[in-house]
């Protein structure tokens, strides 16, 4: 039996779902970076399988957008965790919460 | 394509634990591990599906750009604390029902929705994401190399020892 397109995208939805717990509930700022990368693994797992069934190539230059997009996020999300940790001495999330609108 | 199944299920099982084990794991630096481990289940993944462009793109960036970025904030920003001592988490039980309540919706979305069944090959594959990527994205693209750029800057900017002046 070949795997079904059902089966991919339940396994990009579980992948996205355990990013989001991890995500929510770490308290540790690189943690939550963790959870971030994983949300859109699961995403562009998505985008990549819809590709291979539908013969759109769109999907795979959308997945590559989204790889750079998240690589950019990191990049400048590690720059402000060393910021707070500068100013802190901590990237506990409670401790920050002076960012609040 | 026999062993397409078994292929499939392996690494479904690796990025699975992969992902499991880096949200739940109390060490950080075994957490970004883990998430190594399932990035590069994910290159396997995106091979299997055809896109080896994407394969060779997600291993290289990822787990060789990312992983390693990571592990330097970890050891950076977390004196010993994240290494040896427990990352307790802010409150599970609550994340546990946020994150399993959404996976129940998106599950019966997925169950419920008629999708394509049969694959249909890209014409001419890799060649043709290129194509596609400088032709008829190309706005996007120059705009991703902009901000490429301005990420660049503005992590520099961001962690830049103001003291040095």
């Amino acid at each position: 039996m070949i795997p079904t397109l059902q089966s991919y995208l339940l396994l990009g939805s579980g992948i996205f779902c355990l990013g989001l717990f991890a995500a929510l509930s770490r308290r540790n700022a690189v943690g939550l970076l963790v959870g971030i990368e994983l949300m859109a693994n699961g995403v562009n797992l998505n985008l990549v399988a819809f590709s291979r069934f539908t013969g759109l190539v769109d999907y795979q230059v959308f997945a590559l957008f989204s790889i750079a997009l998240t690589v950019a996020e990191v990049v400048v999300g590690l720059a402000i965790v060393i910021l707070i940790f500068r100013h802190h001495r901590s990237i506990d999330t409670d401790l920050v919460s002076e960012f609040e609108g | 394509m026999s062993l397409m199944p078994y292929a499939f299920g392996g690494l479904a099982a690796v990025v699975l634990l992969g992902s499991f084990f880096a949200a739940s794991s109390q060490n950080l630096v075994r957490s970004v591990l883990w998430l190594g481990a399932a990035l590069i289940g994910t290159a396997g993944l995106f091979a299997l599906l055809n896109a080896p462009f994407l394969a060779g793109i997600q291993l290289i960036l990822y787990t060789g750009g990312i992983i390693t970025l990571m592990l330097f904030g970890v050891m950076l920003t977390d004196r010993e604390h994240a290494v040896t001592r427990q990352n307790p988490s802010l409150n599970p039980l609550a994340a546990l029902m946020v994150a399993g309540t959404f996976f129940a919706l998106l599950a019966t979305a997925i169950m419920n929705t008629e999708l394509p069944v049969h694959m249909k090959d890209l014409n001419g594959g890799t060649q043709a994401v290129g194509f596609n990527l400088l032709q008829e994205h190309l706005l996007a693209f120059e705009a991703l190399s902009f901000l490429l750029l301005a990420a660049m800057v503005g992590a520099i900017v961001l962690a830049r020892r103001r003291d040095a002046e």
